[in-house]
């Protein structure tokens, strides 16, 4: 990644280097331009006035604010997990590290249907904690609280996944240094790893919320699909498309689109904050905590600085 | 928090940052703070007897959740306004949520806790699991209402492409040539079992019909279905837009519906000579209606189903309706036909889950024929 920016390995496209890359430019164009070109011109397909009805309609409104309730939920509460996470992941070692790599990564690799049922399995009326949570009266699946747990796993890797490679690249020498000269947990944390994070951590938080807004299989299973209460967004595309509102359905599906955009923007701005801020942490990590050692009262020395 | 974040100086960044998570975190406990808030909220409507006790001036408040299956969403949403109307004249404030899906995903759903008052599927084999697997109804629950609890009828019918090129008229035409057949999955569709069980009852009732000619003839149906969609609307899908099959095999409503709603789309409905009398029957679920104390409502609203406003409804949702007064006013709509039903052909759901439906039963054999069978 970090090798990208040497321009030396960058090349002018020749011969089959154009062939590959008009090829993938119309496989981008089938695949991503045109199904969006569809969604909008679907959307208007009966009028502005359809379209205007379908996105303020009771059904439509508590749906987005269902979903975006399970956004705010989900973005902060990964927010706070994939730091921790990732820096147990990058700064600590003990056992079963890897296990918990693995166990971050696993809704990748379980089919958000699975794990959906998963759900069910364990708190449905007929799950492990389904009679315990009857008798007190708590209602996990088919509920709000459900959508919100089932969508926390699905987009559990997302942060952490985009933090680590970050936080790898940084190195600990920073954080020695700011050790070595007295700075608490919390200090380094706060003033030293996030501020060199951020944007990458940012980033995270942009593909969770996107995630968190389109998640449409784990959700389906443990929604219930009662209409004004447990429908999110993309539940409620399929439910508008199953009664032949179809240019409700694709007026709602832009309201999706619409959003995906906006990420797919912000993703593009971010994704240039972040490799800027791994290329500067190579190369200005090592001087920066030079420096800092350099003005250090502290006698301690620092593993880093000094390999 | 956006702002904060591209604060400018290094000092500033970092004091941004700290605001942003403090405010995330604090976005969080809020959200959940809501939710919960949300979720005491829900409890207490769900709870009457606050309102109830105020006095007969206050009305009460009273949320139904009705679990359905796929093809009744439009016919519902009519009768459900009537309903509530006819509540509110009576002082109660009645709000009816909704839930659709395939008949035994939502059976399911049901057993697994989605906690219906009122349950109505397309089959009474999937109300018997509510009884069976969690006791959330009585075992009797069929004989509680007039027509083992099924309000209206409906029966499975066939829709062919304009002109219908293939020549079908009845479903001994289904089998013929090489016509495309469009029809749901009968494991996870009610509508896909009648259809099924259509047909079965079709070749028993055939000159030198056996149970052995009615197995071929099954054969030779899910022979020709390209796919086998999950739920009905899924096969309407299939079948109208993707202009997948030669017939859709359907609902009546349903098929009356698909006319409706694309009316561009070239499809013609046949009805053939017989077919089954498909019942799809409504009940309170006692468990939950109980829970949620809102029986009397509960009850009340399955007691509407049999009233002629109800039934009218239904009529004009294409299903036939059994008040002797609302069949009267839409004679002639719906074409007559013979129709047996699944007592006649299979000895009732119990016998036919076992011989047809069940791990391993006849269906299962069929389908891995199927898989089998060159294309």
């Amino acid at each position: 990644m970090a090798d990208a920016r040497h321009d030396g390995l960058r090349e002018r496209p020749r011969g089959a280097g154009w062939a590959v890359a008009i090829t993938s430019l119309c496989l981008l164009a089938l695949l991503v331009l045109a199904p969006l070109v569809v969604v909008l011109v679907e959307a208007f397909a009966e009028g502005a006035g359809t379209f205007l009805d379908a996105i303020t309609d009771e059904d439509t409104v508590s749906a987005l604010g269902l979903t975006l309730l399970v956004v705010a939920i989900v973005v902060p509460f990964h927010t706070v997990f994939g730091v921790a996470a990732a820096w147990l992941l990058t700064r600590q070692d003990f056992r079963g590290k890897a296990l918990l790599g693995t166990l971050i990564d696993l809704p990748f690799t379980v089919s958000p249907v699975v794990s959906g049922l998963l759900f069910v399995l364990l708190f449905g009326a007929r799950g492990w904690l389904g009679p315990w949570l009857r008798d007190h009266d708590v209602r996990v699946v088919y509920a709000v609280p459900g959508v919100v747990i089932a969508t926390l796993f699905v987009t559990l890797p997302f942060v952490v996944r985009e933090l680590v490679p970050t936080m790898e690249a940084i190195g600990r020498d920073e954080e020695e240094a700011a050790a070595s000269l007295g700075a608490s947990g919390w200090q380094i944390l706060w003033r030293v790893t996030l501020p060199r994070v951020r944007w990458a951590l940012f980033y995270g938080c942009v593909l969770c919320g996107a995630r968190a807004a389109g998640e449409f299989g784990a959700v389906s299973v443990v929604s219930g699909h009662v209409r004004g209460e447990t429908s999110t967004l993309p539940l409620h595309v399929e439910i508008l498309w199953g009664e032949y509102h179809t240019a409700a359905a694709f007026a709602v599906a832009s309201m999706l689109a619409a959003s995906g955009l906006v990420t797919l923007v912000l993703r593009g701005l971010l994704e240039r904050r972040v490799r800027a801020s791994k290329a500067r942490s190579s190369s200005a990590a090592h001087a920066s905590a030079a420096l800092a050692l350099e003005t250090s009262i502290s006698s301690v020395p620092s593993k880093g600085a000094l390999s | 928090m956006s702002l904060l974040l591209v604060a400018s100086t290094k000092l500033r960044s970092r004091r941004g940052l700290l605001a942003s998570f403090v405010s995330c975190v604090g976005l969080s406990c809020l959200s959940l703070g809501s939710l919960a808030a949300g979720c005491s909220g829900e409890a207490g409507s769900t709870t009457p007897g606050a309102s109830a006790a105020t006095g007969a001036a206050s009305p009460r408040d009273v949320e139904l959740l009705h679990v359905s299956y796929d093809p009744t969403r439009e016919l519902f949403e009519a009768v459900n306004e009537r309903f509530v109307a006819r509540e509110r004249a009576e002082n109660v404030n009645v709000t009816i949520r909704m839930s659709h899906g395939g008949s035994g995903r939502q059976a399911r759903a049901i057993l697994d806790g989605l906690e219906a008052d009122v349950a109505s599927l397309a089959l009474a084999w999937d109300i018997d699991a509510l009884a069976r697997e969690g006791q959330l109804v009585p075992a009797d629950w069929a004989t509680r209402s007039p027509n083992r609890s099924s309000p209206w009828y409906s029966t499975i019918v066939f829709v062919v492409r304009r002109g219908n090129p293939k020549g079908i008229h009845d479903w001994g035409d289904l089998l013929r040539g090489d016509t495309q057949v469009i029809t749901p999955n009968p494991r996870t569709s009610g509508g896909a079992r009648w259809t099924y069980l259509a047909l079965w009852g079709w070749a028993l009732r055939q000159e030198g019909g056996s149970e052995a000619t009615a197995e071929t003839a099954l054969r030779e149906l899910y022979r020709r279905v390209p796919v086998l969609d999950s739920g009905a609307r899924g096969a309407s899908t299939t079948f109208t837009r993707n202009q997948i099959g030669d017939v859709l095999l359907t609902w009546e409503n349903e098929a009356h519906l698909l006319l409706a709603e694309n009316p561009d789309a070239g499809l013609e409905i046949i009805t053939p000579t017989v077919s089954i009398l498909a019942e799809p029957p409504i009940t309170v679920v006692d468990a939950n209606a109980d829970r949620h104390q809102v029986r009397d409502v509960a009850d009340a609203y399955v007691r509407f189903m049999y009233d002629d406003e109800a039934q009218e409804i239904a009529a004009r949702h294409h299903f036939r309706p059994r008040s002797e007064a609302v069949a009267a006013r839409h004679r002639g709509e719906l074409p007559e036909l013979t129709l047996f039903t699944v007592e006649d052909v299979a000895q009732g759901w119990a016998a036919a889950q076992e011989r047809h439906f069940a791990d391993g039963a006849l269906f299962d054999r069929i389908s891995e024929g199927r898989s089998e069978a060159p294309r």
